[in-house]
């Protein structure tokens, strides 16, 4: 019986041990972030590991230092981008979700399958025949046309809302119908008030696509400086010419870069299950 | 009544229609007035005579040029009196084409709301007849908020879809069979249409364009299988090891892992391909730990490359998989356990009867939807290794290039435009019919009604 209890302590202590030197691992390069932020010396590459002096200047020199990377202009433009395409993504991702979860129509298959496979179609083919239509309406490289592209695919992402949708009791539904309600009343009424957490899960979503996207700023805004988002911006920090003076000030700004998004992010991700596993799970 | 097939109610209509309701297929609106829905007929008629500018305003000129894709090239003359090259328009390519799939577009549209007018001006006649209820504009009205609430709700988001997505992608499929390059780019050169060239280009024509389509294709699906796999295993026993009773801080533990992922992928995987350069920091601690006395390649040789993708990968997916597998976890009914412990079932065959089945089961159409999303996993490329290491026998693309960089690179940096749509066009119908297919059979999927 004794030597059960001790096999069983090595056996926890052995897993515990597993579990946290793979955390450590993991948290390493997000460690290494920090501190490259907080070193005084400049350059992307350093002989030894641990910096010699630590400052505040790289986030101080982020803010201020505005002539040839404007970041708070670009934290600025991000957010509004963020914050626009955040509500148009979710007004629509919430209609989708209803109608495709309580409504019943002919088409309702046909239109759940297309969407399906028109998410297949790698995004930024599409992002290249909005660049060149933008730009016959001359909206090329604005910020409402980033708006546009990130909301504009709204209609294909509604399996989270969706599933959570589906676990909200019909009989409710029903109840409400038998005291004369229309299917309006009951989206209104009923299903948004009961599905505040998914609501803030899309949002959440929705706000932090734009922030962390490279791919589709790249191609809508070119070389307009002026408009760039976040990520967009600092990578132009670390270009061949501009690396070793801007490195650990690219590293400031991917702190605070970072620092929403990790937030937001562990908000977030109890309800990341529901939407991954859809209906199967009830949760 | 509503049963009847499209066809059938357009032959009703022309053959035992009313003089008003026949009216309605040149004049639209003009059954519906008939039977006094004034409102809706008086729209009708109205989107006729909106449609009818558009046509003649707009739609004509470039959809006459479709065929072409324009005929005269922008041309510059010398004006000896100013001294400079003077610049006359010419055709735009580009513009003939992205208006005229817009114009076809809601030619399409015209079309289903000139049937929709002919169908109610044929049921109103019918209702009429037998002296049925004609909903008037009101009633029309608060149907939207209830019988057809579904079409209130999705018109707004349909709309974005077609506009931002549907027609987008009909207009790169068309690409893909004109000669849109570097040296045909409007608005001073023509493009036009050119067949089948692209795909046999890629297919049996070009050979380093077949040999370079091919080479990225085996890459990717190799990448695609290993990225997913390494992720759905590992992930599962690290989310199993963390569920474990014996594990303490089960919610600290979840969070350093969701921490790593949290960080923009822009950032981390700069932050780790530049600790992976010669000199970068990875090199420099196991030169200080004395493992190696030269920096080891790792984004400079192919083979080595490849295993670094493989591996950075996992720290970036393992953690989601991670969080999916702790969620399917926690819902596996308690009966289930209890009942095989009754059994005399010991934890590894509990583990292997119970756990494993259900784990696959619930997580089975999500894995179909990684393995897409691996499939065209730009990021983890492009972000960590740009495609390289380079080399000369591949056009325009590196030896970690999955076909998704590689189009990108194509259309950003060469502007190779029908290229790259051929090669999205084939992704998309591979990854697309296979996902379908398995989709549609997943149990999950089908029973999806039934979860509720």
């Amino acid at each position: 019986m004794k030597s059960m209890r001790t096999r069983k302590r090595i056996c926890a202590v052995a897993l515990n041990g597993v579990i946290a030197v793979l955390a450590i691992a993991w948290l390493v390069p997000v460690f290494w972030l920090v501190i490259s932020s907080f070193r005084a010396e400049q350059g992307a590459y350093t002989s030894y590991l641990w910096p010699k002096s630590f400052t505040f200047g790289n986030y101080i020199r982020l803010f201020t230092d505005r002539k040839l990377f404007d970041f708070p202009r670009w934290f600025g433009n991000t957010m509004l981008v963020a914050g626009c395409s955040c509500v148009i993504t979710t007004i629509l991702t919430l209609m989708v979700a209803y109608v495709y979860s309580r409504l019943r129509f002919p088409s309702r298959r046909f239109l759940m399958n297309a969407s399906l496979v028109l998410g297949m179609f790698p995004g930024f083919m599409s992002i290249i025949a909005i660049y060149h239509f933008m730009k016959a309406v001359n909206l090329d490289q604005t910020l409402l046309a980033l708006i546009l592209v990130y909301s504009g695919g709204a209609a294909l992402n509604y399996y989270i809302a969706k599933g959570y949708f589906d676990t909200i009791p019909k009989s409710l539904d029903e109840a409400a119908i038998l005291d004369g309600a229309s299917n309006s009343t009951i989206f209104w009424k009923i299903i948004l008030p009961n599905a505040k957490p998914v609501i803030a899960t899309t949002a959440i979503n929705a706000f932090i696509n734009p922030i962390v996207d490279y791919i589709f700023v790249s191609v809508i805004m070119k070389d307009n400086y002026n408009n760039f988002t976040v990520s967009k911006g600092l990578y132009t920090m670390v270009d061949k010419t501009n690396i070793y003076e801007y490195y650990t000030v690219f590293c400031a700004g991917a702190v605070i870069v970072a620092i929403p998004v990790v937030l937001l992010f562990i908000r977030m991700q109890k309800y990341y299950v529901a939407g991954v596993v859809g209906g199967s799970v009830k949760g | 009544m509503r049963e009847n097939s499209k066809q059938n109610v357009l032959i009703c209509a022309a053959a035992k229609g009313s003089l008003w309701t026949r009216l309605s297929f040149a004049v639209m609106g003009a059954g519906c007035i008939r039977h006094k829905q004034y409102v809706r007929g008086l729209l009708y008629l109205l989107t006729q005579i909106v449609f009818f500018f558009f046509f003649k305003n707009f739609a004509l000129e470039y959809l006459s040029k479709f065929n072409t894709l324009g005929t005269e090239t922008q041309r510059k003359v010398w004006n000896a009196e100013l001294q400079i090259f003077q610049r006359f328009p010419g055709d735009n390519s580009m513009l003939i084409l992205l208006y005229s799939v817009l114009s076809l577009a809601v030619v399409v549209v015209f079309v289903c709301i000139w049937y929709a007018n002919i169908r109610d001006s044929w049921y109103a006649q019918e209702s009429a007849r037998r002296g049925g209820h004609i909903d008037s504009f009101r009633e029309d009205l608060r149907s939207l908020t209830h019988e057809r609430f579904h079409i209130t709700l999705l018109s707004m988001p349909m709309l974005t879809l077609v506009l931002f997505t549907l027609l987008p992608i009909i207009f790169m499929i068309l690409i893909a069979f004109t000669n849109f390059d570097a040296d045909h780019q409007p608005p001073g050169n023509l493009f036009t249409w050119v067949g089948m060239t692209n795909v046999t280009d890629i297919f049996l024509g070009n050979e380093i364009k077949t040999n370079t389509f091919f080479g990225l294709l085996g890459w990717t699906i190799v990448w695609a299988i290993l990225a997913t796999f390494t992720n759905y295993i590992l992930g599962m026993l690290l989310a199993v090891a963390i569920n474990s009773k014996l594990v303490k801080l089960k919610q600290v533990w979840r969070t350093c892992f969701i921490i790593a992922i949290a960080i923009p992928q822009f950032v981390s995987l700069l932050l780790i391909s530049r600790a992976l350069e010669p000199a970068g920091a990875i090199n420099v601690l196991l030169q200080k730990l004395g493992l190696i006395s030269t920096p080891l390649p790792f984004l400079l040789n192919p083979t080595l490359a490849r295993i670094v993708v493989v591996v950075v990968n996992m720290w970036i997916g393992i953690p989601y998989t991670m969080m999916t597998f702790s969620g399917v976890l926690m819902n596996i009914p308690a009966e289930l356990y209890e009942s095989a412990e009754m059994d005399g079932a010991g934890p590894a065959r509990r583990f292997i009867s119970i756990t494993l089945p259900y784990m696959i089961f619930v997580t089975a159409p999500a894995t179909i939807t990684t393995f897409v999303t691996n499939f065209n996993n730009f990021n983890v490329i492009y972000l960590l290794t740009a495609g390289g290491p380079f080399s000369l026998d591949c056009y325009q693309a590196g030896k970690t290039d999955l076909l998704v960089t590689w189009l990108y690179k194509l259309t950003v940096n060469r502007n190779d435009y029908s290229l790259a749509s051929t090669i999205g066009i084939f992704i998309f119908m591979l990854v697309g019919s296979c996902s379908l297919l398995v989709y549609n059979r997943t149990g999950a999927v089908k029973k999806e009604d039934q979860f509720q």
